[in-house]
This record gives C-alpha cells, sequence and structure tokens, in this order.
C-alpha cells in the first residue's frame, strides 16, 4: 500500500477527483480480549503512515513498561482512547479510525471484547460493511469470537475476514492456521455470511498486514490490506424499492412546502408517483430540490427534498414507497432483539418503539425464545438480560411501516427506549410482519367503518367483559345493550357460551384452544366493528396475554376492557349453572378460579366491583362511563 | 456529482451530516448550533444551509466569546452572520470579563475553564437549550474517537464516556429528561481532509488566517504566536518579527500556534498538509497538558 498523496508533479485537481470520488469501506474489528485488536489497528495507522511525529513521541512516552514491537511502540495506545481503558488495558468502547489509500478510504470501528460491552461492540457493527474476526493462533476460537460472530450475523454484517492472528508465536505454523480456519468455517455456516476470507498475520510484526510475508510463504491469500481495498461489499442499495424516510417537513413560506429526508433505498425521478406508506395516499414528485439547484433524480444515500404535486397530508416519520412496492404497514411483527440493558426485557411491558423517524409506544407480546449467544442453541426463556438476544413478537401502538432487516437494514432496524429511563435498552431487525402483513394488497376502500358507523349515528367500538364465570357479564351486557338499543345504536353481542356452539364448535379447553377461542372471537368482533356496529364481547378470557392479543386485532378501533370484578366466593355461591360445585367436585377440568388462572387485567379501562352493585347499577355506571 | 449508482465518499458524508442536522431540528425543543468561526464551523454551516434549503437554519447559532479571538475570526464571524442571516448569539462570560481573566496571568487550563468551558455552561443554561450541534470530528482526538454522535450530557452537563447509550445504524436516541441535553456531532466520521477537501469542491468561504501570509509573531518554546494586539504582554528583549505563516486550527490567539508556510490558497494547504507529520490539535496548547486532558475537560464540560 502506498499512501494517498499528492506529489508536485500531480495535477492537483486529478488528484482531489481521485480523493473524492473513491469509495468508503466501513468495517469494524471484534474477537476476544488480547486477541490483539488495537493493536491491529495501530498497526495499520502507523503503515499507511498516519501517525504523526507529535502523536509518535507522546505514544514512545506512554510505551514504556509495555509490550512492544520491533519499532518500540505499545500499538494499542494509538486507539484506546479513555482512561480507564488505558489503566486497565482494554477495550471499553467502540473507537473510530480513519486511514485511506490510494483505492480506498476506511473508516474503522474497533469495538470491546468483553462480553459486558457486547452492546458497545453491537453499535460498531450496525454501521459496518465488513468485520475483522481477530484470532490469537495460539488459543484459537473462544466463546467471544462466536458471540461475536453472531451479533455480527445480526445485525446484517455480510462479509467477515478472519484474521489469524499472533501467527508468529506458533512459529508461523501452517496446520495451527489450517485447523482454525475449517473449525470458524464449520461453526460460521449457519451465518449466512456472504463472503469468508482468512489471513494468518502478526499484527505486532506485521506479518501479511501490507503485503504477503515470506514467514508465511505457505499462504497463497491476498495480504490483510490488498484484500480490503479490493473487496466489493456495497450492496446495491439504488437496485432495491424505493423507500424515503421524511425527517422534516420543510414549509418556510405559504408558497413552499417539500419534505425533508434521506432516499433509504431505490431512486426517484421528478415525474414519479409516489405513495404514503401510511395513508396510501397517492402523489406525484413535482420537484427533487437541494441547495446546489433542482434535480431530475435522487439516488439511495441522497439527502434532498420532495415537492410533491398535490395537498396531501404528509408528517415527520412518514415513509414513502412507489406504489406496488410498498414497505409492510402493521402494528405486530416478529423481530429479533438484543438486550442492551441491565434491567431485563420482559413480555408485556412497554417501550417506545424507534424505527427511521418513526417513534411509537411498543410493547413485547411474546418471548419466542432466547438463543445462546455462544452456541447458537435455541430454548425457552421468560426474560432477556443483558446482552442476550431474543425472537420476539412486537405490537406497536399504532401500525408502522417497515421492511424486513435482510431486505432493507434502514427500514428493518430498531431501538427501544425505557420510557423512564430514557436509555437505549433493546436493538431489533424485523424479520417479518405478522397478521394483516399482507397489507400489500390491503385496499383502502371509499366506503369504510367511519362512513358505515356514520350512517348508523354512532362510533362503532368493541366493548370486552372479562370475569370469572358467574360474575354477571352476561347480565351485565345484556342490560347495557337494551339501554344502548333502546336510543337508537346498533349493537351486537357475542357471548362466549353462543359461540362456542357455533363457530367455535370444534375447540375445547386447553391453552392452545383458549387462544384459539379468543382470536376468533377478536377477528370477529373487529370485522363487525369494521361493519360500524358497537360490539360487546363476553367471554371469561382469563389470561392478559389474550387480551391484549384481542386489543391487538382491534387496531384502530375503539377498545374497551371492562373487567367485572366479583370475588371467587361470591360467584361459587351464586353458581347459577352448578359449574363450580361440578368442578370442585372434579368433574370438569381447567376449570377458571378452581383449577385454571384467571389473570387479574393490569390495566382494564373500568373495573365493576359485582359483589358490591346490582347488575342494573353496573350497567348504569358503565353506560355513562362509556358515552356512546 | 452522482457517480453512476453510488455515492462517492464525501457525498455520502455529507448526505448523513445533513440528516444528522434534520434529526437535531425535528427532534429537540430549542437547539443550538456551536459557532466557533474555524473551518469545521464553516463546513458545519454550509451543511446546515444544505440541511434546511429553502428554509432558513431554524436555531441560533452560539459563539462564545473569550474575548481573545483573532480579530480577523469577529469579522469573519459578522460577516458570514449578515450575508447568510442566521441568528447569532455571542457569549462572554461576565464574571470572567470582570476579574479580567487572561491565559497570561491566570494560565491556560485556568482561562479555559473559566472563559470557553464555564462560559459555554453559562450560556447554554440561560438558553435552556436541549441540544447543542458541534462540529468535533473523531479524528481529531482519542477520546472524540469514542464519542456518540448523539452524545448525552446529564443536568450539569458532563459526558459519563463509560456509560453511553448504544447508537445503532442510523437510528438516534434523542430522548431527555428534564435540565439534560445532547451535544450533537454531524461530522464525526469527517476526517481533516474530507474537510479541506470539501471545502474546495463546495467553494466554502473561511477565515483568511488558513492562508499564509506576512504575520507579526513571537516564538515561545518552539511555538509561533501571532501578535494580534496589544495585549500580548512581550518579554524582555522580544520583538515581533513579520514572518509569513499561516493557521491549522484557531482559537485564542495567544493559545494558538502558527506555522511556517507559504500555502496561500486552497490546493496548497491541502498539498501541505498532506506532507505534514504533525496532527492538528498539537498547535493547541490546552490538550497537551497531560494524557487524557481532553477526555476530563469533556466530562466538565468542554465541547
Amino acid at each position: 500500500m502506498t499512501l494517498a498523496m499528492a506529489t508536485p508533479d500531480t495535477d492537483l485537481d486529478l488528484w482531489l477527483e481521485q480523493q473524492t470520488g473513491k469509495s468508503l469501506l466501513r468495517f469494524l474489528t471484534c474477537g476476544s480480549v488480547d486477541d490483539g485488536k488495537s493493536t491491529l489497528i495501530g498497526r495499520l495507522l502507523y503503515d499507511s503512515q498516519l501517525v504523526l511525529d507529535d502523536q509518535l513521541a507522546s505514544l514512545r512516552n506512554e510505551s514504556r513498561n509495555r509490550s512492544v514491537g520491533e519499532e518500540g511502540i505499545d500499538f494499542s495506545l494509538l486507539v484506546d482512547g479513555l482512561s480507564a481503558e488505558r489503566e486497565q488495558g482494554i477495550t471499553i468502547d467502540v473507537a473510530y479510525r480513519f486511514f485511506s489509500t490510494h483505492k480506498r478510504k476506511f473508516i474503522v470501528a474497533d469495538t470491546p471484547g468483553h462480553e459486558q460491552y457486547t452492546r458497545n461492540m453491537a453499535t460498531g457493527a450496525s454501521n459496518a460493511d465488513l468485520a475483522l474476526v481477530l484470532i490469537d493462533a495460539r488459543k484459537g476460537i473462544l466463546t467471544q469470537t462466536r458471540r461475536h460472530s453472531f451479533i455480527l450475523s445480526l445485525v446484517g454484517v455480510k462479509h467477515v475476514v478472519l484474521v489469524v492472528n499472533k501467527i508468529d508465536l506458533v512459529d508461523y505454523d501452517q496446520d495451527v492456521f489450517h485447523r482454525i480456519v475449517a473449525e470458524y468455517r464449520a461453526f460460521a455456516e449457519p451465518l449466512g455470511f456472504k463472503t469468508l476470507q482468512a489471513v494468518p498475520v502478526s499484527a505486532l510484526r506485521g506479518d501479511n498486514i501490507l503485503r504477503s510475508s515470506e514467514r508465511t510463504a505457505w499462504f497463497n491469500g491476498a495480504a490483510l490490506v490488498p484484500y480490503l481495498e479490493s473487496i466489493e461489499v456495497a450492496e446495491d442499495r439504488v437496485a432495491a424499492d424505493f423507500r424515503f424516510s421524511v425527517q422534516w417537513v420543510n414549509r418556510p413560506n405559504l408558497d413552499f412546502r417539500g419534505f425533508s429526508g434521506t432516499v433509504l433505498s431505490g431512486e426517484i425521478a421528478v415525474g414519479d408517483e409516489v405513495l404514503v406508506a401510511a395513508s396510501r395516499k397517492l402523489a406525484v414528485v413535482s420537484r427533487i430540490v437541494t441547495l446546489d439547484g433542482d434535480l431530475d433524480t435522487a439516488i439511495a444515500g441522497q439527502a434532498v427534498t420532495l415537492v410533491l404535486d398535490r395537498e396531501i397530508d404528509v408528517s415527520r416519520g412518514d415513509v414513502l414507497a412507489r406504489p406496488g412496492k410498498v414497505p409492510e404497514f402493521s402494528n405486530q411483527f416478529q423481530a429479533r432483539l438484543i438486550w442492551m440493558n441491565e434491567e431485563p426485557a420482559y413480555p408485556g411491558r412497554s417501550y417506545l418503539l424507534k424505527l427511521g423517524a418513526q417513534v411509537v409506544p411498543a410493547t413485547i407480546t411474546d418471548l419466542k425464545f432466547r438463543t445462546n449467544v455462544n452456541t447458537l442453541e435455541n430454548g425457552a426463556a421468560t426474560k432477556l438480560d443483558l446482552n442476550e438476544v431474543g425472537t420476539v413478537t412486537i405490537a406497536t401502538d399504532r401500525a408502522i411501516a417497515f421492511d424486513p432487516y435482510a431486505n432493507n437494514p434502514l427500514s428493518g432496524g430498531f431501538i427501544l427506549i425505557d420510557r423512564l429511563s430514557n436509555a437505549t435498552v433493546g436493538a431489533g431487525t424485523v424479520s417479518y410482519g405478522l397478521r394483516r402483513a399482507q397489507n400489500l394488497t390491503y385496499q383502502t376502500f371509499d366506503v369504510n367503518r367511519q362512513v358505515r358507523a356514520q350512517m348508523k349515528g354512532q362510533d362503532a367500538q368493541i366493548v370486552w367483559f372479562t370475569g370469572l364465570s358467574g360474575s354477571g357479564k352476561s347480565t351485565i351486557a345484556n342490560l347495557l345493550e337494551k339501554r344502548l338499543t333502546a336510543e337508537g345504536r346498533h349493537c351486537y353481542i357475542l357471548d362466549g357460551d353462543n359461540v362456542r356452539h357455533g363457530l367455535n364448535k370444534d375447540l375445547g379447553f386447553t391453552e392452545a384452544a383458549r387462544v384459539e377461542n379468543i382470536r376468533r372471537v377478536a377477528e370477529v368482533a373487529r370485522l363487525m366493528a369494521d361493519a360500524g356496529l358497537i360490539v360487546i364481547v363476553s367471554f371469561i378470557s382469563p389470561f392478559e396475554n389474550e387480551r391484549r392479543l384481542a386489543r391487538e386485532i382491534a387496531g384502530g378501533v375503539r377498545f374497551t376492557e371492562v373487567y367485572v370484578d366479583t370475588p371467587l366466593s361470591v360467584v361459587e355461591q351464586r353458581d347459577p349453572k352448578g359449574l363450580y360445585k361440578r368442578a370442585r367436585a372434579g368433574e370438569i377440568k381447567n376449570f377458571t378460579g378452581i383449577d385454571s388462572p384467571f389473570e387479574v387485567p393490569e390495566d382494564p379501562e373500568i373495573v365493576l366491583h359485582g359483589g358490591d352493585e346490582t347488575p342494573s347499577e353496573l350497567a348504569d355506571r358503565l353506560h355513562a362511563w362509556l358515552k356512546i | 456529482m452522482v457517480d453512476g449508482q453510488r455515492l462517492s465518499h464525501l457525498q455520502a458524508l455529507e448526505a448523513e451530516s445533513i440528516e444528522i442536522l434534520r434529526e437535531v431540528a425535528a427532534s429537540f425543543e430549542r437547539p443550538v448550533m456551536m459557532y466557533s468561526i474555524g473551518k469545521d464551523s464553516s463546513v458545519l454551516l454550509h451543511l446546515a444551509r444544505k440541511a434546511f434549503y429553502p428554509g432558513k437554519i431554524p436555531f441560533p447559532l452560539l459563539h462564545v466569546n473569550t474575548t481573545f479571538k483573532f480579530r480577523e475570526m469577529i469579522a469573519f464571524r459578522d460577516r458570514t452572520a449578515e450575508e447568510y442571516g442566521f441568528e447569532l448569539i455571542s457569549h462572554t462570560n461576565p464574571e470572567g470579563l470582570r476579574d479580567g481573566i487572561n491565559p497570561f496571568d491566570h494560565g491556560s487550563s485556568r482561562y479555559t475553564d473559566i472563559m470557553k468551558t464555564q462560559a459555554l455552561r453559562q450560556a447554554l443554561n440561560a438558553g435552556r437549550y436541549d441540544a447543542a450541534v458541534g462540529g468535533a470530528r473523531r479524528d481529531e482526538e482519542k477520546s472524540r474517537a469514542k464519542e456518540r454522535v448523539f452524545s448525552h450530557r446529564n443536568a450539569s452537563h458532563a459526558w459519563d464516556p463509560k456509560n453511553q447509550r448504544p447508537e445503532l445504524w442510523r437510528v438516534f436516541n434523542t430522548r431527555l429528561h428534564p435540565g439534560e441535553s445532547m451535544r450533537v456531532f454531524p461530522i464525526s466520521n469527517w476526517t481533516e481532509l474530507d474537510v479541506w477537501t470539501y471545502i474546495y469542491a463546495e467553494d466554502i468561504p473561511i477565515v483568511p488566517l488558513y492562508f499564509a501570509k506576512p504575520r507579526p509573531v513571537v516564538e515561545r518554546s518552539g511555538t509561533l504566536i501571532m501578535v494580534d494586539d496589544e495585549r500580548l504582554p512581550l518579554a524582555p528583549g522580544e520583538t515581533p518579527r513579520m514572518e509569513t505563516v499561516r493557521f491549522r486550527t484557531l482559537g485564542c490567539y495567544p493559545l494558538t500556534g502558527a506555522i511556517r508556510s507559504t500555502a496561500a490558497d486552497l490546493p496548497s494547504i491541502i498539498m501541505e498538509m498532506q506532507a505534514s507529520r504533525t496532527s492538528e490539535r498539537e498547535g493547541r496548547l490546552i490538550d497537551s497538558d497531560s494524557v487524557g486532558s481532553m477526555e476530563k475537560k469533556k466530562q466538565e464540560g468542554y465541547f
């Protein structure tokens, strides 16, 4: 490698053109503690003559009492920037370094090896095109090597160089090298890297860094820097579907209204039709504005301001796409989540989710499994601790636009923010949208819920009763329906017993059947609400997860959870159908309240105390509260 | 400038910076942009104009005036503010001014603390700014290489380097508690060479002090100090002499070393920089006090 330097006989403009036209490779170094990451980067900077005289002087000063190479310098001191890091001799946080050659500019993220700093490693990896995975030739593949490789695949790093370092300390033995490479290839196979190249190096002595070393004559591959200069990593972002994230509505005066943001992928030209992912509204791009003059087209990566040909509602967070090639738009998706906070992640807890410029309250509704980052095995879990990785279902309070991360990292990666501490507690990648995920063909019908409900002079909605058998749900629901009907409202009651005689007669009382029971009822309720009705649902619905599912299925429909809180002692005494007696006698299995739990609703809209007031009083109270 | 189907690295850096600036404007209630009048500030200003065109920059620019800035810097500042019509706030620590704090009698570190760090805190508190945009780059100094683009500060403006928020992709966590603030560095990923080539390519105006010209200087322990006004005390027998010099970095004139150079235009500067063997911060006397001094200053609220 020769340093990119202008010489007096170079034409400066030509040289500048080369400078400005160079491609940029962002890579990170990772691997176990003491594998020599910082030393390798120090070596790269030193060999590319980017360590300047004053830095070198202060470096020699600091290098006393440390293990040094032939140059008398501890290269790791070049990159370990924080006092605590220099004191402890470890890397805590990701450090960014810059160097360039004739062919390329490089931004290097030097990331920490310690498990406790995995989140910082993920920070460095999230913006990298390629990773150098360092291995100490004497130690071979370690737990941290595996963990880092898994995190790389998780955040979508596609290109890996396996740097077998300290090859000098195993006497440049090719067997050691080949054994390590074979073992790593076998391990990394399921991680889906596009390229995987291995290089034997000594960062301390400079073997196979800039050029092939005579001491490893058995190695036929390229040395590290020539390989980094030549590898093609650029994903063709321009060929992908057009996505534009609106960051800022630019409205300096009444005559101009533009949408400022970045073209995440694809390209857009003046005259192209675009569609707002959320509202499905169409418009045509009339101008692409920049300070340097209007453009005809803009491609992936450019930050521009779009002007549309008509007044449609577009605001920060909206995603623009081309008709027919739109992102998913849903309030539920499956994702892989890496947890980054000392306080564990629990399903059911609410966070703020930020994806692009969209910020929305979100809940982890289901933790499907946790992946052991060291062995890649999946196992059941009830929470995710710091640095753990899980596969989860996430529900957002309102629908957002996204793409699977594998298709489009910039519209598929998100962070979770704790609502109290404001800490970034997790980072996730969308696997796929759930439920109404096939919105791609979802039509915005001209006659919709609002229109139908307006014809009936009411707000379509779902009133969901939950409570023990015999708590008074059905009685109160009946009274409510009577009062509403008397006022001219159109209602319909979905009752547990009745539905089980028809739609759900194929379902039993196992846990899975109960979930399916609720899902079907919730979907029916949603359809009826779409038809403009006030739907009153009276189901025991004992589990919080199912009630949440029902609420999620309701989507944008007003959903009122009514908890009829009648003590077990009272309902057992009432026992209108004699069911409690039979359950106590063991004649009915899985009976809620007896041998199957009733999870008290965490956050119902209203609680009715069935033991304290008559059903009529309770129906009045509810009726007044609902303000239908 | 679009080269086929791919952006050049400078175009990519420019777009990234613009995206960050827009995120600041959209996410914070009272953002402010630090304006130090140096070349990095000039690039930042240029990027901000691009980010919000045809609108105006939607936040004010803040200059912390230590009263020892080069006169040419102040003239350039006022000219630039007038030309582009941005809102300029200049703040000087009133107690420091009253007590006549200067680098000669009070030492560079005490002077810097009172007139820069404390003055900055005063200005940020007075304006109740929740985000302050600065032109620091990661290639400048080791602790800066570790800092996030959106760098959290507690209510006393302190940085906690061991507990930085993870920062993935370009999804920035901009949430704050009352009293806390964010320092934002849109050109984090630029190098000094990127800055110069961008200034050249975009024809961005910079303070003339960057260009070589005969200037009155005195040499003190190897550092060339420009005698910008009569406040610089001269040692017995010390007389300013005219030398052709320029500055790689600009700050307070008594603390900023000039370099001997004949580079009087941008191409020569870039050429010279390519051949140079010292880093730009070497000309700043405040960084070399002790190992880790920048990290310490940042923890105390320095930019």
